[in-house]
């Protein structure tokens, strides 16, 4: 193996009754890397996590930590730490004692507990801190003596359960530039979970998108925007836009889609087009990201659809203008660099797009 | 892992359970049966209603029986309408430090106990007392007025008694209530009788049920205060179990009319809980 | 009605005296007490005649006994004492193991069992002291009649008295805890958990801390409420009569400035008792 795996999974499965929360998950993380677990709550990954930190067992499957079955491991012994989502600072303790409760618990000596503390909290910005109680810091500060609570045991695997969705969105943009460059610093392995697809994007390695227990695909940030796997992760990762429709025909990696207002648009196939299952006539949905979306006149090569300007969302960078076209409501970004000017509401307008950039999926029933 | 869980449930459950069986519910039981014994000779015993009879045929016994009931939903209700006011003001208009100050000007009275409070009260009101003197000095009477031994002295006495076990779950529940409530009451056009009635009562409803419980409880079962400050004829319905028991010896009478008070305030918390809709788990728990 | 509707003058004036009247009403009985218990005279009564500490202090040689040499009255505060510890001790200590036992754990009939845990709130005092009197001393009085056994512990006397209080103060010191451990956050415990301590460390690091001013708050309640207990204490008490009934009794033959002495001591004892708590209380949530 060229690099080491420090988390292993195999086939985890767990039940609630009927329910099967974690179904067959495997997964491989490398030592060091940053890998987010990103789906909608209920999704099985709080579970997912709550079976590696040790708080509940896997009705089968297994977890290897660095080559060593942990399934029978209770969770204080095992080389693994947890932020949980509430932080879970004791309050009845200062910041020292906070961090030094898991050093205590495996009776380091007060002088190296005191340095150790010491060492810690500066690299996480809040030297001389050991005195004041979790409820005189703020929201970034606590954040902070958990994840410092956790890293000065040094641990194999630091688990994350959505840490920063307490904080509010200016703060929680800080601590993702933070985290990922604390993550660094340490090389500890993060598995970090959140629904929130911009921490996962902004701060992994490698992202499992995960939903009703089964990972959907396992990719860098970028391959999981540029490449998704499933309609899904094209419809959870990003914004994106789509178009329901029939398949006309296939031509290589391209295919034309009837849409239902008669339009034919075309795009890319998803996953490689020669095992592409898909035949005429079948269902099929095509995706188009936003900013993929032109107005204006058409370049050679695109495709084109006739569409209503309902009204401009203005959001800076992220303005968008909301359409609607072939039944469907879409939106398309607005560059804000004076290149193209709002269009009329009610007016109607022609959107243009790279085939190279829509993916066209089997349409799932749901 | 389940085995363990199991163990700390025994573990937890046998002094639960220990304590529930022997110091109250087996208890009640003997008391029930003891209710039913008639004693023919020193040494045989009979089951019968001798007791419960004598109940409804001696008029001094019902009488006061629904006296004592009468008196305390009386005291209860009045006891809530003195608190409510004062526990408004300590949960939404007293601020700051006023308001942790006003409150412990409440709990104050009762680090004393009820026996010191009826004793305050007696020297208060009795015909030597200082209410006495007062308006003698005041030249409103002529000679030393009696104010204690009769009935309105004995609620004044148990609403006394009652006041802080009204105002805490009063200002408990009042203080949970949202502003913005009152406010949209107003805004919606309701005046003052109308929030009170449509907004703020039906949220203050647990505290109200609950405090109206503990004090018809503590007034019902309530000992010194009617006894001290009552009059020859304001007989209380505990005065007459403690005659059974302490100086009559008999226990089979005492048990009976213990039996009925229990059934009594039983039923009344009942209909207080059906009546306003609410559960015991709510208002107690 | 609410500070942000506006209210007439009149209205604020009524409410204020409202107010004023009301924390006399609460204040009177237990200022007037303690006054006469300086007053110079054999009655608590006016007029007044001058302050003195003799109803505290005096030996009795002046035809005067201060509570502080009244024997009979210090033997009753002695019993009162023991009690309370007593009861203290056990009525905690059952409140600890129910409140986890309600709070963090699931079974089945525990709506029922909780029904049952509330119960001795809706049962007037004196009946829990009547049944517990008629339930063992009675089982007493049998042992002795059909075997001549005598359960001496069982009859009216201190032990009863102690069974009779922790009957009600035990639910009283359940709720004080559950309400605690309600607001405990289960996953301090698995952070514990996760950075290596075993279960019964976590519950001792994290959960007790958090629990103590709970339960230092339940025992003082239940410390305060033995001590003033008289409804279910007195169909217990035997020849070792506890304070309150020594007072009742006294009362009874009348009423002396030495009553007010000691309505005083416990008063200011309560006082202490209860403000070493808070101060405790509040140093910790802090």
């Amino acid at each position: 193996m060229a690099v080491d795996i420090d988390l292993h999974c195999q086939n985890l499965v767990r039940r609630f009754g009927s329910h099967t929360a974690v179904n067959r998950v495997s997964l491989e993380i490398p030592a060091g890397s940053f890998f987010s677990i990103l789906g909608p709550s209920g999704c099985g990954k709080t579970t997912l996590l709550r079976l590696l930190a040790g708080f509940d067992r896997p009705d089968s499957g297994d977890i290897m930590i660095r080559g060593r079955r942990m399934n029978d491991v209770p969770p204080n012994h095992r080389p693994v730490n947890m932020v949980f989502q509430h932080l879970a600072l004791f309050p009845t303790m200062s910041v020292g004692d906070n961090i030094a409760y898991g050093l205590k618990r495996r009776k380091v000596a007060a002088a190296e507990r005191r340095r150790r503390i010491a060492e810690v909290l500066e690299q996480v910005g809040l030297a001389g801190m050991e005195t004041r109680f979790p409820q005189q810091l703020s929201g970034g500060q606590r954040q902070r003596v958990a994840l410092a609570r956790c890293l000065v045991l040094k641990p194999t695997l630091l688990l994350l359960d959505e840490p920063l969705g307490a904080l509010d969105l200016k703060l929680r943009d800080q601590m993702k530039v933070e985290l990922k460059n604390l993550q660094k610093a340490f090389g500890t392995t993060f598995v970090y979970i959140t629904h929130d697809q911009s921490e996962a994007l902004v701060m992994s390695d490698r992202v499992a998108v995960m939903r009703d227990g089964c990972f959907d695909q396992v990719a860098s940030p970028e391959a999981l925007y540029r490449e998704p796997a499933t309609p899904f992760v094209a419809s959870f990762v990003g914004d994106n836009n789509r178009f329901g429709g029939t398949l006309l025909a296939k031509e290589g990696e391209l295919a034309q889609v009837a849409l239902a207002n008669g339009h034919t648009v075309s795009g890319r196939l998803a996953g490689s087009s020669q095992h592409s299952p898909l035949t005429t006539g079948d269902r099929v949905d095509l995706f188009i990201r936003p900013e993929s979306l032109m107005l204006g006149t058409p370049a050679k090569g695109h495709c084109t659809l006739t569409a209503q300007v309902r009204t401009t969302l203005f959001d800076g960078a992220n303005s968008r203008v909301e359409v609607e076209a072939a039944g469907e409501r879409g939106y398309v970004r607005l560059p804000q660099d004076g290149s193209v000017s709002a269009p009329q509401e009610g007016s109607s307008v022609t959107l243009a797009w790279d085939p190279q950039l829509a993916r066209v999926f089997a349409s799932e029933a749901s | 892992m389940r085995s363990t869980s199991r163990l700390s449930l025994w573990l937890l459950l046998t002094p639960f359970a220990l304590w529930i069986l022997l110091l109250v519910l087996l208890p009640h039981v003997q008391m029930l049966r003891v209710s039913f014994q008639v004693r023919e000779s020193w040494d045989t015993l009979a089951f019968g209603v001798d007791q419960y009879r004598n109940f409804f045929t001696e008029s001094y016994y019902w009488r006061t029986f629904l006296r004592t009931g009468v008196m305390s939903l009386f005291t209860t209700l009045i006891t809530l309408l003195i608190a409510f006011p004062v526990a408004w003001y300590i949960a939404r208009l007293a601020r700051g430090r006023a308001k942790g100050w006003l409150f412990l000007a409440c709990l104050v009275p009762f680090w004393a106990s009820e026996l010191v409070r009826t004793y305050g009260w007696m020297i208060l009101l009795r015909e030597s007392g200082l209410f006495s003197a007062g308006l003698q000095a005041l030249g409103w009477v002529d000679g030393p007025v009696e104010m204690l031994y009769n009935d309105a002295a004995v609620i004044i006495g148990l609403v006394y008694n009652g006041l802080l076990f009204m105002v805490v779950p009063l200002v408990t529940t009042l203080e949970g209530m949202d502003d913005n409530l009152v406010e949209a009451g107003y805004d919606l056009g309701g005046g003052h009788a109308t929030v009170m009635r449509e907004i703020v009562v039906p949220w203050a409803m647990p505290g109200i049920v609950s405090g109206c419980i503990v004090v018809f409880m503590l007034t019902l079962g309530s000992y010194l205060t009617p006894i001290l400050m009552g009059g020859k004829d304001s007989a209380w319905f505990t005065g007459q179990i403690f005659t059974q028991f302490i100086t009559r010896f008999n226990w089979e009478q005492g048990a009976a009319l213990g039996v009925l008070l229990l059934v009594l305030s039983s039923l009344i918390v009942w209909l207080g809980l059906k009546l306003t809709g609410q559960s015991l788990r709510k208002v107690m728990g | 009605m609410i500070r942000s509707v506006p209210r007439s003058r009149w209205f604020n004036g009524l409410y204020l005296a409202y107010l004023v009247a009301f924390f006399l009403y609460l204040a009177l009985p237990l200022l007037v007490t303690a006054a006469f218990a300086f007053n110079d005279a054999p009655f608590p009564s006016l007029p007044w005649k001058g302050a003195t500490l003799d109803w505290f202090i005096a030996d009795g040689s002046d035809e005067r006994t201060g509570f502080f040499h009244d024997d009979s009255l210090l033997a009753a505060l002695w019993v009162s004492a023991k009690i309370a510890f007593w009861v203290t001790l056990i009525s905690v200590a059952l409140g600890c193991g129910n409140a986890v036992l309600f709070e963090r754990l699931d079974f089945r009939g525990k709506e029922i069992l909780y029904l049952l845990l509330l119960l001795p709130l809706v049962i007037p005092g004196v009946i829990l002291g009547v049944s517990i009197l008629v339930f063992y001393s009675g089982m007493a009085n049998e042992a002795s009649r059909a075997w001549a056994v005598e359960l001496d512990l069982f009859r009216p006397g201190t032990p009863l008295v102690v069974m009779g209080q922790v009957s009600f103060i035990t639910t009283l010191s359940t709720l004080v805890i559950a309400a605690r451990l309600r607001k405990f956050d289960p996953q301090l415990e698995e952070a514990a958990l996760n950075l290596g301590a075993t279960p019964v460390i976590a519950w001792f690091t994290v959960t007790l801390p958090w629990l103590l001013p709970a339960i230092l708050g339940a025992a003082a309640m239940a410390f305060l409420m033995s001590f003033e207990n008289f409804n279910t204490t007195v169909m217990l008490t035997g020849s070792d009569t506890p304070l309150t009934v020594a007072l009742f009794n006294r009362l009874r033959e009348g009423s002396t400035p030495v009553l007010n002495a000691a309505a005083l001591v416990l008063m200011v004892a309560s006082a202490l008792l209860a403000a070493l708590v808070m101060r405790r209380g509040s140093g910790n949530s802090a």
